[in-house]
């Protein structure tokens, strides 16, 4: 019978794993990766340890993400100041399930929206709105969300690098007001970009928003 | 997993030897298996276990563990000081968690999910491998409460399906199908948290084992209740079905336990019968048609290294297919017109009739439903002589018998020129023969070949009525259902 021998099958009546060999032990080595220093000896555990440490690291603060997906919307919206500019006119905090194509203004309405819809749980560690104080490490305790952020330039203590915003920009600022001169400058920089032919993405978006 | 294990484990020979010596000592439990198949109760699962053989030389049988042995272990996995100590001490939970009654334990303890939730998501690698793999003992409980136990760490799993670590991402799968099989609940969840995406993304991965176990996660969720509805049509919209038709196209590619996990999948979702023209439209026929072809070939060179676990599946695919109105109104290059596939299925009926004849039926169902409406197969089959094998096929079973006779009248409702191949041969004394079984549904469709063999060629009925066949079927003239049958029967005999 075809079921029944598919669910065999699956029962591992020809994967019995009770004699399924150890992992292959090597001599001791150390991660390569420059400022860890984790010694492994068996190549498997190094190889997760690799993929889930050193494999989609934020180069600015360099928290590690689990997908490729997490890690870019993480740098657009914690170290892309352009995007802190935009999501004041526009809806740009994006569903972070794959496939969900909606926009939030802030990032609360996008956790509302993960709770809500996709029954994400309310403190789902990868969606940490951003603090004002410098991440030490990855594993945080369920600490505060209270802190608002989805405004502009909220990142006065912030001791990141720069953003990949056009030349010229500077993090120092903390103030709304001086956003606006910061607005200026960013569009000034960006009519320069048009003018060159550039087709870089936030110049077009820039170009969207104006209209 | 088939592939890594073969590799590793033992030669491809041994482990189907392996296999055979297991089955024939495993009847009682087959038949049990079978009895829960027909009451829908065949629910399977897989489990991921790495125990090295060194750990059973510490006593073998982990033990169960106490509630106040639960929650140390825990504890020291989140706050011990050195890392060794804290995956020592998951490795311990993980082993107690083996048993249903630590599992219990584990559950109803407060805050246990909630922690091993943190050490999942931790930065610790080998902590949250450790952490998964609890999960995944977990996993594998019948108890519905227990699955539901999991579901706060889904949205993780899920997560971690679109990361790079390959060995924790199979382990992540597994999980997940296990999950999926034990509880609505659970499955409620993981639709709206994007299963579905999720796995559309994964399936692009490079993976052998990685496939394998998407294959099963899918598979179990395609055999939900409530797929038909809530499942199938958003697996139908995705990019799921060219990718899975693409793991199924023979050629040096192709990996049989990956191929055998899909061609599963596929088989859910045409039973559902959802959109089966969708899956035509992708070139189902003439992919799993070509693979057919590749399964009888591999069967010829005597490489049968579980091959009928793919073959069942495909078989099941390609007649089910046929039936979908929209193969014929589709046109001339949807259809399955290889006539190489009646020669393969004969190569595989040939193969299944020395190793498994549990899976004739399987294959003259296919040979049936390509029969039933197409003249053309028919005359392949006269013209390949295949009348006589199939004949040969008869005393296996009654069904099988109900089934080759159902064929050879396919073959015989397509006019006077097919029943003129049919007889005079062996035919004839082949419908004596089986008028004499006592099975109603055997002897009612010898009497339909009967039927349309004397109407197609009344100079049969001489040789049949010269060969006694009139008290063959006086024989059944009492019989119910039979009755009528046998009287127009015996008329036309007598008539002519």
């Amino acid at each position: 019978d075809g079921d029944v021998q598919r669910h065999l099958y699956l029962q591992d009546v020809l994967m019995q794993v009770a004699d399924a060999p150890e992992k292959p032990r090597v001599p001791a080595f150390a991660c390569q990766v420059a400022g860890c220093c984790q010694v492994f000896d068996a190549l498997d555990d190094y190889e997760h340890h690799y993929h889930t440490l050193h494999g989609n690291v934020c180069s600015f603060c360099k928290r590690a993400f689990p997908s490729g997906h997490l890690l870019d919307a993480h740098i657009l919206e914690w170290h892309d100041s352009l995007f802190q500019i935009l999501s004041e006119r526009q809806d740009m905090y994006q569903c972070l399930v794959e496939g969900c194509t909606e926009k939030f203004k802030t990032s609360r309405d996008r956790k509302d929206h993960l709770v809500r819809m996709h029954l994400y749980p309310v403190d789902f560690r990868f969606d940490k709105p951003k603090k004002s104080r410098s991440p030490t490490s990855a594993e945080v305790p369920g600490d505060s969300e209270e802190r608002s952020e989805g405004e502009a330039m909220e990142i006065c203590s912030e001791p990141v690098a720069a953003s990949p915003a056009p030349a010229g920009e500077r993090r120092t600022y903390s103030h709304r007001s001086v956003s606006k001169l910061f607005l200026k400058h960013v569009l000034n920089v960006c009519s320069v970009l048009r003018i060159l032919g550039c087709t870089w993405a936030a110049a077009l978006l820039i170009l969207n928003s104006e209209r | 997993m088939w592939s890594r294990r073969q590799g590793r484990l033992r030669p491809t020979v041994c482990a189907v030897e392996e296999l055979r010596r297991r089955r024939r000592e495993q009847e009682p439990r087959d038949l049990a298996l079978r009895k829960a198949r027909r009451e829908q109760q065949l629910v399977s699962k897989r489990l991921l276990r790495e125990d090295a053989p060194e750990e059973a030389g510490e006593g073998c049988v982990a033990a169960i563990l106490g509630e106040a042995e639960v929650q140390q272990f825990l504890r020291q996995a989140q706050r011990g000081a050195e890392e060794k100590e804290r995956e020592g001490a998951l490795i311990s939970l993980r082993r107690g968690l083996q048993h249903p009654e630590t599992q219990q334990t584990f559950i109803q303890l407060e805050g246990s999910m909630r922690t091993l939730v943190g050490l999942l998501t931790s930065n610790q690698a080998l902590l949250q491998l450790e952490a998964a793999r609890c999960l995944h003992e977990l996993s594998h409980s019948e108890q519905s409460t227990i699955a539901e136990a999991c579901l706060p760490a889904t949205s993780y799993l899920l997560t971690y399906l679109s990361g790079h670590s390959s060995d924790f991402i199979e382990l992540c799968l597994y999980t997940l199908g296990n999950l999926i099989v034990e509880s609505e609940a659970v499955r409620r969840q993981l639709l709206p948290q994007g299963i579905v995406p999720a796995l559309a993304a994964c399936i692009q991965s490079p993976h052998v084992a990685v496939l394998e176990a998407l294959g099963y996660a899918l598979s179990q969720l395609l055999q939900a209740k409530e797929a038909p509805e809530k499942i199938i049509p958003s697996i139908l919209a995705s990019t799921l079905p060219q990718h899975m038709l693409q793991m199924l196209q023979p050629g040096p590619k192709l990996n049989p336990g990956v191929a055998v996990e899909f061609a599963w999948c596929l088989h859910y979702i045409i039973c559902s019968q959802v959109s089966n023209p969708l899956l035509i439209g992708h070139g189902a026929l003439s992919t799993l048609g070509l693979l057919l072809l590749d399964l009888a070939g591999a069967v010829q060179r005597t490489e049968d290294a579980g091959l009928e676990l793919l073959a069942c599946p495909v078989l099941r695919c390609l007649s089910n297919l046929l039936t979908e109105a929209a193969v014929e109104t589709v046109g001339g290059q949807m259809q399955l017109r290889d006539e190489r596939v009646v020669a393969a299925l004969f190569i595989l009926l040939q193969f299944f009739f020395q190793k498994q004849p549990s899976l004739l039926p399987e294959g003259l169902w296919l040979l049936n439903n390509l029969t039933a409406n197409s003249p053309s197969f028919c005359t392949s089959l006269l013209s390949l002589d295949l009348i006589e094998p199939l004949l040969q096929l008869l005393p296996v079973s009654n069904v099988v018998s109900v089934m080759v006779l159902t064929v050879l009248c396919n073959v015989a409702e397509k006019g006077p020129a097919y029943c003129q191949r049919l007889w005079p041969g062996p035919l004839l004394p082949a419908l004596l023969h089986t008028l004499a079984f006592s099975d109603t549904e055997v002897v009612g469709q010898s009497l339909e070949l009967l039927h349309l063999l004397f109407l197609y060629q009344p100079e049969a009925v001489q040789v049949f009525l010269q060969q006694s066949g009139l008290q063959a079927l006086e024989r059944h003239q009492e019989e119910a259902q039979l009755q009528d049958r046998v009287c127009a029967l015996r008329q036309t005999a007598l008539q002519g």
